[in-house]
């Protein structure tokens, strides 16, 4: 999955996936609709690429309810600040060798 | 292997992305200069309730604060600080919605929530404090109070948004101190507080920022 010359990763390649992973870096928490606006992008494409960015274990949803409006929210998990620091600094290194 | 081309640019997105999810960019600087003109007006107002108001004069009024003396002075004064308050968010509010429209974001954002949350704690607490040094007759403390939750309040609310904001308030409080050490000074350093620095920093955002 990972590649070993780069450090690049490639659950990252989408766009969508590196958004969510900023978001999710520099805040505690976000929920599904900030998360929505923040990045511009449809319910059912940013729905896709949460679960598979929770599937991988890079980031962590919890459901609650306000009042009795359904709020879910996601954390990035320990492993997925890790690799995606890993990917970033990969991304860096990159730029440098061009 | 083959060189990616949009790494750099990824990169910038995911800077940008960071920045926009933690602070708030709406804040308009010519907002800050019309707050400067609105305090000062309202200083101006003050000014002449002060001295037209039977035959206490300006610094007199000042250096005489004391107890439960000027009484009808008081409230008065504390119907213009509230109207120049109330237009103050009003424009405030306007400015970064209009600001947020134009830069195609929205205005009420986790982010802009937060912000707002903690301008809002201190400023309320330093306001309600105003409000009861008032009513106990301490009228000379109410100024330098203002101007120190004031500046507290950006203090707090700058990791929120543009870092100049903390600056902003550190001046606050230098000028709540200066006004506590100087309570003659009273009205001035409403108007170097509240007015100029407002305008001055307002300028100063618009031209890095906006113009």
């Amino acid at each position: 999955m990972k590649d070993i010359i780069s450090g690049l990763n490639k659950v990252f390649d989408s766009r969508i996936r590196l958004g969510i992973m900023s978001v999710l870096m520099v805040n505690d928490s976000f929920d599904f609709n900030s998360l929505k606006e923040s990045l511009n992008v449809t319910d059912g494409n940013l729905a896709s690429h949460l679960k598979a960015l929770e599937d991988k274990g890079l980031i962590r949803v919890t459901k609650q309810f306000i009042g009795r409006k359904p709020n879910t929210r996601y954390a990035i998990t320990e492993e997925g600040d890790h690799l995606f620091k890993l990917h970033l600094n990969a991304l860096e290194k990159l730029i440098r060798t061009q | 292997m083959e060189k990616n081309p949009s790494s750099a640019e990824d990169l910038k997105t995911i800077r940008k992305i960071m920045e926009e999810s933690t602070k708030f960019l709406s804040i308009s600087g010519l907002s800050g200069v019309f707050l400067g003109m609105l305090a000062i007006a309202g200083a101006l107002v003050a000014y002449f309730i002060i001295t037209g108001y039977g035959s206490s004069g300006y610094t007199e009024y000042f250096s005489n604060l004391h107890g439960g003396t000027n009484e009808d002075i008081k409230w008065i004064l504390l119907i213009d600080a509230a109207v120049v308050l109330l237009l103050s968010v009003a424009t405030g509010f306007l400015f970064s919605q209009m600001k947020a429209k134009r830069s195609g974001k929205n205005f009420w954002t986790t982010v802009s929530k937060r912000m707002l949350t903690n301008l809002f704690i201190p400023l309320a607490a330093g306001g309600l404090f105003a409000l009861i040094l008032l009513i106990q007759g301490q009228v000379q403390t109410v100024i330098p109070v203002l101007l120190i939750f004031y500046g507290l309040a950006l203090v707090n609310a700058s990791k929120f948004t543009y870092n100049e904001i903390f600056y902003l308030g550190i001046l606050e409080i230098i000028t709540g101190l200066a006004s506590a050490l100087f309570p003659a000074g009273g009205l001035l350093f409403w108007v170097l507080g509240f007015g100029i620095l407002h305008i001055i920093y307002g300028l100063f955002m618009y031209r890095r920022y906006e113009a």
